[in-house]
């Protein structure tokens, strides 16, 4: 069974990233990177199984580098 | 004043000031609708030079067609439905606006508005009208309980026109709209774009396609779109700091199109221009008798083909109320729905052409910092690509809670709910020859009604008999189960046999009925034309 979902789980997407970009309306990066975190957390908590969040690491840390 | 008032009828009934796309198609629609001798002003010599608006939705063709020139805008126009969208050298992903056969347009075509408007302007001598007053300035508006006088500079001086209603179809800096001392309200962006159109023998593809970080133009953003004749717009998003009058000039302009197409011997600069944009709206389109469509209203991003489009809605929204406001055949509360429906319609445009201008040109900080995570997660995680926003682009707006819809079909599928735009479906006609449903649909109230296999009962042939003789008409459009060659009539509708639709004559729908009721359909006339009361009183009736 795979974990972590590529599709799109979220309702209105468009809605969905403006909201998000909004939350860090006039914050400066300490407080934009504080915010970040704690949503982090609150994420994981939320999502509780730790192979689904081991994946997310994991994609997370490698997105950024060569393409699969 | 010891004048007795001029009734309205002793002035011409519309001036259209603008011949753009929005003015001309205006001013067409209203010579199919018995107003042939609409005076259409503008300031020009002529139709737009250069490109400008391209790119033409399947709803203004649909428009277009009922106006007589739809197919030939097809034929002229280069058709496209995919979309392609880069990071970089890598493809991201593909989107077709048009997944689904039979529709009797295509999703887009590409067009030059200087085409288009000559295009209408010929449809428009072709259905008698007397042509558009060139070289005709405003400098003046007066307008009193039953008229507009409009003080205008002709190439023979100055003259007064007045009319009983006016069209300010004037464009993004309306002169009307300054007469009237009217603000737009909304965002400045100050992010500039170089727009240019080349001809090239390079094969560039049929697709829209659109870069982040194209490879070509590093750091910010570029969108491709193919017209007729080997032409392509490309547009390079230039950033906050750019110098307009520099960069258009040739030799800053033809460096940037090498490095898309090679050296300059194997393309041609045709047009280009340097542009900021807003997206702001009037706070109401209505003023008294002088009625405001297309970018004189509203301004939009031109991420998403939302400007051109939404102004030709604007006008196909208008032009019937007009004509039966000034008929007589509705009052003033119709007029105020043109408003209602297009300031809602307006904010949608704004709201997705300001989302993705956003994404393209994020602020700096943690806006760019999600935006190029998303990109990058976009490689590997369909959900991602979701959110990459390279311009949505125009659909027509549903007109959700407009004063005009009438009664509701809570199971109706999403696409024909009350307010949709009618959505298109291939139909046997009359003649037992393959068509479309909505060249069947006119330019009239219309019912749309699927018989049972007995055939149409004598209830429902009494209550269209009657309907003939309303003021405005209906007209009973059956369509047999046989006739609904592919089911899409009865699919995308949500229709079974002896369900009813009632149709607005701007082809959105009105109201929707599970089992045929006259009376309720003519209660949802009365309320379609405005008339919310007389709506009221005829469902008590019923």
């Amino acid at each position: 069974m795979r974990g972590l979902s590529s599709a799109l789980n979220l309702p209105d997407p468009d809605g969905f990233y403006a909201e998000l970009v909004r939350l860090y309306d006039g914050l400066d990066r300490d407080a934009a990177e504080a915010v970040s975190a704690r949503l982090i957390l609150l994420l994981c908590n939320h999502i509780g199984d730790r192979a689904v969040l081991r994946e997310a690491f994991a994609l997370a840390r490698g997105a950024g580098l060569a393409k699969e | 004043m010891t004048q007795p008032p001029i009734s309205a009828a002793s002035y011409p009934p519309v001036i259209v000031v603008g011949a753009g796309p929005v003015g001309l198609t205006m001013t067409l629609d209203l010579a199919f609708r018995g107003l042939r001798d609409v005076i259409l002003l503008d300031e020009g010599d002529g139709p737009a030079v250069g490109s400008r608006a391209i790119c033409w939705s399947r709803r203004s063709l649909e428009i277009l067609s009922r106006l007589g020139l739809g197919r030939q805008l097809v034929e002229r126009g280069f058709t496209w439905q995919t979309g392609r969208v880069f990071q970089g050298d890598e493809e991201l992903f593909r989107f077709d606006l048009q997944p689904d056969p039979g529709y009797g347009h295509p999703a887009f075509i590409n067009l030059s508005q200087h085409e288009f408007e000559a295009a209408l302007i010929d449809r428009l001598a072709a259905v008698g009208h007397p042509g558009v007053a060139w070289r005709h300035r405003v400098t003046g508006l007066t307008q009193t309980a039953d008229h507009v006088s409009l003080t205008v500079e002709t190439p023979d001086g100055p003259r007064i026109f007045r009319a009983a209603w006016v069209v300010a179809a004037d464009g993004p800096r309306s002169m009307l709209r300054r007469l009237l001392g009217l603000g737009c309200i909304g965002r400045i962006f100050d992010e500039r774009f170089l727009i240019a159109d080349v001809r090239t023998s390079v094969d560039l593809g049929r697709e829209r396609r659109f870069w982040f970080h194209p490879p070509f133009h590093p750091g910010d953003s570029a969108l491709m779109h193919r017209q007729p004749g080997n032409i392509f717009r490309i547009d390079f998003q230039l950033g906050v700091d750019a110098d307009p009058a520099a960069e258009r000039k040739p030799e800053r302009i033809m460096p940037r199109l090498e490095r898309v197409l090679g050296d300059r011997t194997r393309f041609e600069l045709i047009w280009a221009s340097v542009y900021i944009f807003q997206c702001s709206r009037l706070e109401r389109f209505v003023h008294e008798r002088v009625i405001f469509a297309g970018d004189s209203a509203h301004q939009v991003s031109p991420f998403g083909a939302r400007g051109g489009n939404s102004g030709i809605h604007d006008a196909d929204n208008l032009a019937w109320k007009l004509a039966l406001v000034i008929e007589g055949k509705a009052g003033p509360a119709l007029l105020e729905s043109y408003s209602a429906e297009r300031v809602a319609a307006c904010d949608e445009n704004i709201l997705h052409s300001a989302r993705a201008t956003d994404f393209m040109s994020p602020k700096p900080g943690m806006a760019t910092v999600l935006r190029d995570a998303v990109l990058d997660l976009a490689r590997t995680q369909p959900f991602a690509r979701a959110l990459i926003n390279s311009g949505r682009l125009s659909v027509p707006a549903v007109l959700d809670g407009s004063p005009l819809n009438g009664a509701d079909d809570p199971d109706a599928p999403r696409s024909a709910r009350l307010g949709a735009a009618c959505p298109d479906a291939p139909v046997r006609g009359e003649d037992g020859r393959p068509g479309w449903l909505l060249d069947r649909l006119g330019r009239g109230f219309v019912g749309l009604y699927i018989p049972p296999a007995s055939g149409v009962p004598a209830e429902v042939a009494k209550a269209a008999a009657r309907w003939r003789h309303l003021s405005p008409p209906i007209a009973l459009l059956a369509v047999e189960e046989a006739d609904d060659v592919a089911g899409l009539v009865r699919s995308r509708y949500g229709m079974a046999p002896g369900s009813f639709v009632l149709i607005r004559p701007d082809q959105h729908i009105a109201a929707r009925f599970r089992s045929f009721d006259a009376a309720a359909v003519e209660a949802a006339l009365a309320r379609a034309l405005g008339g919310k009361a007389d709506a009221e009183e005829a469902a008590c009736v019923a």
